[in-house]
């Protein structure tokens, strides 16, 4: 069973792979917004350092809005969502294996990136460090919760912004954790608090978040 | 796992299925049986709900009323089990234009769980007679050709003993056709069961049960 999600990962992210270009386009987006906020805001330090964990944290989660378009809707406009949901094995693991391959994909190159962003923004090593580690814990609530969001608006006209509506109330207090967490280590105070609080976020979405795609997906493909 | 059929052991049972789609009754109080080396043919008019029927028996589709039982069970509870049994192919191919045709089979059969081999993966191209193209992006290859991607999976599940096909004579050419043909009569005559549309002018290599879609009384109408 466990082989059928690591089946799904790796068909996924071999696709990734093929299409580089897509893929590209929302850790691109990602970069350009985080990039474009200190030529905009002005290079006064102490106003980047203040705005940097707010900013850094809804780029990623504009990214993540962005990346849900391809979550399903490629799989179900070739028939291979079908495919997958009659392969005898549990949707639900089937599912995991996608959001993993997203994950790898969006949530993780953001993680990666975000100490070089967080450069920019002149922020303390400390700060830094809090802010990928905020986000590798919030990121997979952003893939969990984005593709519940996907599953149900499937072949809907409209769905790129009915996403987006969906999604961003649930998207809100991961935000506001992750960015509380950089502030928090900034002001010199622990951000374990935070941190452990998208961790559960991340962890409680892994748990359900699965079995309700799995509803959302069997619905939208009728 | 399932063992093969025994002959006359009903495989799908369609009981009282009813079906609306956009306002519009197409059928109701539809009743059926398929058994075990059974071949039917599904036939109607354009929109007389031959493919609503199909991904029915699927379970892809939910009906508004009735249920389909698969060796006595129902479908909605034993999912994994009856999707382990049965292969589908629909109108849609389900082949990754950016994958291989090998990768495409590769990946279905991992993610159906079947351990299959590259092998295994060779004869099924070859079968389809798509062999030459193994290494060709499906994006490179005809409408005929990932079609007949989507067919070499029947040859994947050696152990799935129904079949749901929903027009997979479409985009074939003539060899096609008969590959096609040959797949299905060795099929039946292990045991297991074919349902199928297709509205070209097919020459069944078996008897086929015809069940006749959009008559007033959809009834089983055996042959001859």
């Amino acid at each position: 069973m466990i082989q059928a999600l690591v089946a799904v990962s790796r068909r996924d992210l071999l696709l990734a792979i093929r299409q580089r270009g897509d893929v590209a386009n929302c850790l691109l987006f990602f970069v350009i917004v985080v990039t474009m906020v200190p030529l905009g805001v002005g290079p006064e330090k102490e106003t980047l350092r203040a705005i940097a964990p707010g900013v850094i944290w809804v780029a990623a989660l504009l990214s993540a809005i962005l990346s849900l378009g391809r979550m399903f809707a490629l799989d179900y406009a070739d028939g291979t969502l079908e495919q997958i949901l009659l392969s005898g094995q549990p949707l639900s693991l089937a599912v995991l294996g996608k959001i993993a391959a997203h994950w790898l994909v969006t949530g993780a190159p953001i993680t990666a990136l975000s100490f070089l962003l967080a450069a920019m923004f002149d922020m303390a090593a400390e700060p830094s460090a809090t802010l990928a580690a905020s986000l590798l814990l919030g990121t997979p609530s952003l893939s969990l919760i984005g593709a519940v969001g996907a599953a149900l608006t499937l072949g809907l006209r409209g769905a790129g912004v009915l996403v987006t509506l969906l999604v961003l109330p649930l998207y809100v207090p991961v935000l506001v954790f992750g960015a509380g967490a950089v502030d928090a280590s900034a002001a010199g105070l622990s951000p374990a608090a935070h941190l452990m609080l998208l961790g559960g976020m991340s962890l409680g979405a892994a748990a359900l978040a699965p079995w309700a795609i799995a509803a959302a997906l069997r619905i939208s493909v009728e | 796992m399932n063992g093969p059929a025994s002959p006359g052991s009903v495989l799908l049972e369609a009981i009282d299925l009813q079906c609306e789609r956009g306002h519009r009754r197409l059928f109701e109080a539809l009743s059926f049986r398929v058994q075990a080396s059974q071949c039917m043919h599904i036939v109607g008019d354009n929109g007389a709900g031959k493919t609503s029927l199909l991904r029915i028996l699927c379970g892809l589709l939910q009906p508004t009323a009735g249920e389909v039982r698969w060796s006595g069970r129902q479908i909605r509870q034993a999912r994994d089990e009856y999707g382990a049994d049965l292969v589908y192919v629909g109108h849609l191919n389900g082949v990754k234009d950016d994958l291989t045709a090998a990768e495409n089979l590769r990946a279905w059969a991992a993610i159906a769980g079947l351990g299959v081999g590259g092998e295994t993966i060779g004869q099924a191209l070859e079968l389809l007679a798509i062999d030459r193209f193994a290494h060709w992006r499906a994006a490179q290859l005809s409408q005929g050709q990932k079609r007949r991607i989507a067919l070499a999976r029947l040859t994947l599940a050696p152990a799935a003993r129904v079949w749901i096909l929903d027009e997979p004579f479409t985009a074939l050419d003539w060899r096609g056709v008969e590959i096609l043909n040959r797949l299905i009569e060795r099929h039946i005559g292990k045991g297991g069961a074919v349902v199928l549309t297709t509205h070209q002018a097919w020459q069944p290599p078996v008897s086929v049960t015809r069940l006749q879609l959009g008559s007033e009384a959809a009834v089983a109408v055996p042959p001859g």
